[in-house]
């Protein structure tokens, strides 16, 4: 039995405290030869099944072990890899795929249309729990396999196979930008062995990626390896990554500073403003995809959705100074914000009118607070301004400390932060909506185009808990625009209607954008063709070192 | 006290009429007249036990150095303002992590607030949890302890297994959801109930094992023997004479509660972040120790310091209670 | 002395079921929801979040959860955690290793700080008291944390003497500074306490009789203030090893151990309550037989406790 075997493990390793101790523990050896890049990662929180996986921990593992019907370059731009092409028909509520017929998983098998339709179909049925269902709730049908007692086998009717190589998905409204979701985690083909067993399939799981699986050491590392057999857009250039997992980004960087690690891209705050002057180690700054911003709810006291509310946003988006913040509190690993988008997404611009309330202007902030007042008077006796953010994310507390401090000395009003413990209390307070303060929000895309940032964040099918607009921002103006662009025929022209949808934002503010937080990197001497991807990762395939 | 031996008489007589050759002198007994034993020295004022441990303490210069830096800090946490003119809570980025300029002897944070300013207030805070965690540690803890030490048997069983229960709770996790409770209150309460709750088992511990031994003294049987009853002889004898390592342990943990809220703030769980406080700027800080080590320094410093003069007082209280230990 | 024994075990079955009740109902009364939490910034799907928290019972009243965690845990079935992995692997992987540093650091603590603390409570007034009194208060004013990424600095990084993190199958050395870090606090308050103890045991009437009598200097202070001294000081030590267990969450962090201090951190940031609860049992019993050993202990030590 595997307890007693630990148990008596346990009490051998204490006898021999003074003995070699290294012997002790799990002795798996793995064997590193080769050109193994070893990167910083975090211990997955879900089995490494794709549909399952909707944190980083597990996600940068699943995404070098698993090819989907498109990939993503670095720039965000889509490019085809299983399939051969994605015809829009009907007027974009369907769409007709057509596989390359050349592309196999790991253990032999095809992969053929039905490794999409039953994967898909898999994650989407609420019976089988898994994380992204959501993801499909635009294909028809959905809706169908979110009741309790649905067969856990039973199939979304959206999606119909054609033969081996094609199917079709029917969408229940149109939408231009659907197939750039389709590189996501959530659309990666399964094989027919993950049916067998989808517990065994989640620890040692079999992709068509460019890697393939090696083994998981829990809270040691995982060990992909080289798949040579991969022939996509995206082939590996090194032996393999061993995902390195470690639960404190300073020790991180100490090894890297120490050549003991490879890449490293979640700098520490101890370092942020040292690290592109640190000899030990090569330093990549780039501006990313994620984009910090906070979120005023739409009923709170004086910022709520209405004249008055409005006034005060902008006064307090225009009290902060994000280029001193960027600098001195992120040390340069953070862009100011000019957008709700990010820089590296299609459809981002830095011209957008009345983007001026993204610049910090102390004077014109203090007259739009006067003005507001004009309206609704602040007391700042009893009147204060909270920012509530996550006290488990390690550069919330000095983030927020500065915008309070910016606020309270631009304004004049008292300014405070509203530290809650973990992100899982501060998750649901958001949630159930009892959170009357400015609060954090952050948003990472699930894939590169501006709907993944505007409708999910802020159309109103999204808020009341339907999606993540958690402040209920409701602006009918705002839905149409969207609407117009899910119909649009291109994505060029769809990303015209998302910008004049910016604008309203602009004046709005259901958020104030901060920062885009920057693709940060630091390697060790000696690594070679570091760049960044639009997820704010370096593109792990490219990576090279010199070898001994 | 000379012992009686046999042979008394015989001395006696070689006291009067030494013997050829015997060199010792003896005085003669009209010079060191006897004495009463137990005579009582009217003249002098009654003594009691903490009168004398009062007299030797004002001789003793650790006391009279520790009480000084005590009440200095004391007047720090009273009436910051006599120390430092500016406001805490006034930071300008602009300044983040300027070094020390005239006007501002400890340099700039990372935020540009004045470490100098936040050093001073920041003690009011620091200082109150420290003492008000102690006070109520030390009576709850105590109380309990010497009842489980004296009456053993089952009071013992009980109490200990009690104790049990707590002490093996992680602070951290008693604390996180303990601090929810109170997360609206703004107060320093929530953190000083917090570590009591987890604290006063180590001082139920010390007092239990001391009163353990100091039951078992000789005073005891005697003061039993005699007809007091145990309540008085507990609150009599035992607890004063066990008290020597209950002050110890309590002045040294006086210390540590004002370092654990610095742990609790490192857990984004500590006193309201509208407060300054030590321990919140230590926590802030340590992230910065390879950039900026002065800002990690002074708030330390002001922490080393008020811990070192509440352990040096503590041991001269212990030295002024415990007459064994002043003969040295 | 066996009957005593008997009691002893016999109390510990109410101590683990109370503390088991009690951390159960600590983590249930935790706020936030672990499933909520689990989507991140991301929509809650309700269905799927349904069904996660019917897989786990936490859709169940929180006493039908604890008496089902119970029922499973006396067939040494601890259930799964949210990433599917089973608790009692998690628990056999991290166990070992946190064994290794608690033990390391008690060794560290028990050695330093009773020698240091006698050498101080025997020379009491000279100088290396004094020095010996600084160190072991600055120890105790400095928070853990800070004392940690000092170390790590100063040793991993600038000197490179020591590994900066411990990581993968820690041995010896790489334990060496997290132990003595995660020790150091304690070795301070043992100094404190082992010099109090024989600085007054020092002055103590039989040390005086002994010496009177002629007997040795060495004898004396090994057989009289030291048996005698010691008695607080295994109380402490005794009590302290369950506590380097469970207090090793902030020092496993800061070295990268893959312990329990840190799967219990990361256990109560998620939820987990089986998890948690099954970590602090176990910390518990350790705990407990410690308890056990040191009031055995006392009587070996001291003639006049008995147990009957």
């Amino acid at each position: 039995m595997r307890l007693h075997s630990k148990v008596i493990g346990a009490a051998l390793c204490v006898a021999s405290i003074v003995a070699p101790l290294a012997a002790c523990g799990g002795s798996r050896s793995q064997q590193m030869d080769g050109m193994i890049i070893s990167y910083q990662a975090s211990e997955p929180q879900n089995p490494l099944i794709p549909g399952d996986t909707n944190e980083t921990g597990g996600g940068h593992v699943i995404d070098m072990l698993f090819a989907g019907l498109i990939g993503y370059d670095k720039d965000g731009n889509v490019v085809n890899e299983v399939a051969k092409s994605i015809t829009p028909e009907n007027g974009n509520k369907r769409y007709r795929v057509v596989l390359n017929d050349d592309w196999t998983f790991d253990d032999g098998t095809k992969v053929t249309a039905e490794s999409f339709t039953r994967a898909w179909s898999y994650t989407a049925n609420a019976t089988n729990a898994q994380m992204n269902a959501s993801f499909f709730a635009s294909i028809k049908g959905y809706d169908a396999l979110q009741k309790s007692g649905v067969a856990s086998d039973a199939q979304l009717p959206g999606l119909t196979v054609v033969s081996e190589t094609e199917f079709t998905i029917d969408l229940t409204e149109a939408s231009a930008t659907f197939p750039t979701m389709l590189g996501g985690e959530a659309f990666f083909p399964l094989p027919d062995s993950f049916y067998d067993d989808p517990a065994a399939f989640g620890s040692h799981p079999i992709g068509d990626g460019p890697y393939k699986f090696d083994s998981w050491t829990h809270n040691q590392n995982i060990l992909v390896r080289r798949n040579d057999t991969y022939h996509g857009n995206f082939p590996a250039r090194n032996d393999g990554i061993n995902f390195v997992i470690y639960t404190d980004a300073d020790t991180a960087y100490s090894d890297v500073q120490a050549g003991n690690l490879d890449l490293l891209d979640n700098i520490p705050s101890s370092s942020s403003v040292t690290f592109q002057y640190d000899p030990t180690v090569q330093a990549v700054n780039n501006p990313g995809s994620v984009l910090q911003t906070f979120t005023f709810p739409n009923d709170m006291d004086h910022f709520g959705d209405d004249e008055e509310g409005h006034l005060r946003r902008q006064a307090v988006s225009m009290a902060i100074n994000r280029e001193t913040l960027c600098k001195k509190i992120l040390g340069g690993t953070a862009t100011p914000a000019t957008d709700f988008l990010s820089p590296v997404i299609p459809g981002y611009s830095d011209s957008l009118d009345g983007a001026d309330v993204l610049t910090y202007d102390p004077d014109k902030a203090k007259e739009l607070w006067a003005e507001a007042d004009a309206i609704n008077p602040w007391d700042n006796d009893t009147d204060v301004l909270k920012f509530s953010y996550n006290a488990d994310n390690p550069s919330a507390k000095s983030i927020y400390d500065a915008v309070a401090h910016y606020v309270s000395n631009s304004l004049g009003i008292r300014a405070v932060t509203n530290p809650v413990s973990t992100f899982a209390e501060y998750r649901q307070e958001i949630t159930d909506r009892k959170l009357k303060t400015a609060f954090r929000t952050g948003w990472q895309p699930d894939y590169p185009a501006a709907d993944n940032y505007l409708v999910q964040l802020y159309d109103s099918a999204a808020a009341d808990g339907n999606g993540a607009n958690d402040g209920d921002y409701k602006s009918p103006e705002f839905d149409k625009l969207m609407d117009k662009a899910a119909a649009a025929p291109t994505i060029g022209e769809a990303n015209e209607y998302y910008q004049q949808g910016e604008e309203i934002l602009l004046n709005d503010l259901p958020a104030v954008p901060l920062f885009y937080q920057n693709a940060a990197i630091v390697s060790a001497q000696g690594v070679h063709n570091v760049e960044t991807n639009w997820k704010n990762m370096p593109v792990l395939q490219d990576v090279t070192k010199d070898m001994e | 006290m000379t012992s009686q031996t046999p042979d008394t008489t015989a001395s006696q007589a070689c006291a009067s009429a030494p013997l050829a050759g015997q060199e010792r002198y003896v005085a003669p007994l009209d010079e060191t007249p006897l004495q009463q034993v137990d005579s009582i020295d009217e003249s002098q004022p009654a003594s009691s036990m903490w009168a004398e441990a009062w007299r030797t303490l004002r001789r003793n210069p650790l006391f009279i150095v520790s009480a000084v830096l005590i009440v200095l800090v004391l007047l720090v946490a009273f009436f910051p303002s006599l120390f430092a003119k500016g406001d805490p809570n006034y930071c300008d980025l602009e300044h983040s992590l300027d070094p020390a300029g005239p006007g501002h002897p400890f340099g700039y944070d990372l935020m540009g607030c004045d470490v100098y300013t936040r050093t001073v207030y920041g003690t009011r805070a620091s200082l109150s949890v420290g003492v008000l965690t102690t006070i109520l540690v030390v009576i709850v803890g105590g109380l309990i302890g010497a009842l489980a030490g004296y009456f053993g048997g089952w009071v013992d069983a009980v109490l200990s297994r009690i104790t049990d229960i707590f002490y093996a709770i992680p602070l951290l996790l008693g604390a996180i959801v303990v601090l929810q409770m109170f997360r609206t209150s703004e107060s320093i309460w929530k953190v000083v109930f917090v570590l009591a709750l987890f604290g006063w088992v180590s001082v139920a511990r010390i007092t239990r094992g001391s009163v353990m031994e100091a039951k078992n003294l000789e005073f005891n049987t005697a003061s039993e023997a005699l007809g007091l009853s145990r309540i008085k002889n507990l609150f009599r004898h035992v607890i004063p004479n066990s008290l020597a390592p209950v002050i110890v342990v309590a002045t040294t943990s006086l210390g540590t509660y004002i370092v654990s809220e610095a742990t609790l703030s490192f857990l984004g769980i500590g006193l309201p972040s509208t407060m300054v406080s030590w321990g919140g700027d230590i926590s802030a800080a340590q992230s910065l120790l390879r950039v900026a080590p002065s800002v990690l320094f002074w708030p330390s410093l002001a922490l080393a310091i008020t811990v070192l003069s509440f352990i040096m007082m503590g041991d001269a209280v212990r030295d002024a209670l415990d007459p064994k230990s002043r003969t040295l | 002395m066996g009957r005593y024994l008997l009691r002893r075990v016999l109390q510990m079955i109410p101590v683990i079921i109370g503390t088991t009740l009690l951390i159960y109902a600590l983590v249930f009364a935790l706020p936030g929801d672990p499933v909520k939490a689990m989507f991140g910034e991301k929509p809650v799907n309700d269905a799927v979040a349904a069904q996660i928290r019917a897989e786990y019972n936490l859709d169940k009243p929180f006493i039908v959860q604890y008496l089902l965690f119970l029922k499973n845990a006396l067939t040494l079935d601890f259930g799964n955690t949210f990433s599917g992995r089973p608790v009692i692997d998690v628990i056999g992987d991290a166990f070992p290793i946190t064994i290794r540093l608690a033990l390391m650091a008690f060794v560290f603590e028990g050695v330093f700080g009773v020698i240091f603390g006698i050498i101080a409570g025997l020379k009491k007034g000279k100088w290396y008291d004094s020095v010996i009194l600084i160190v072991s208060l600055l120890l105790i004013s400095v928070p853990t944390f800070v004392t940690g990424f000092v170390g790590q600095y100063l040793f991993g990084v600038k000197w490179q003497i020591l590994p900066v993190t411990a990581g993968r199958n820690p041995g010896f050395i790489d334990l060496l500074l997290p132990a003595c870090v995660l020790g150091s606090v304690s070795m301070a308050y043992i100094i404190r306490l082992t010099r109090t103890e024989v600085a007054s045991n020092k002055t103590a009437d039989y040390v005086r009789t002994a010496r009177a009598k002629g007997m040795s200097n060495r004898k004396v202070t090994m057989r009289h203030i030291l048996r005698n001294s010691l008695i607080p000081v295994v109380t402490y030590l005794g009590a302290d090893l369950g506590s380097l267990m469970g207090g090793a969450m902030i020092t496993e962090r800061i070295f990268n151990i893959q312990g329990i201090g840190n799967t219990l951190w990361q256990g109560i940031l998620r939820g987990e309550a089986t998890l948690v609860v099954s970590i602090v049992t176990l910390l518990v019993f350790v705990f407990v037989v410690c308890n056990l050993v040191v009031d055995l202990l006392y009587a070996v030590l001291d003639p006049r406790i008995r147990y009957e």
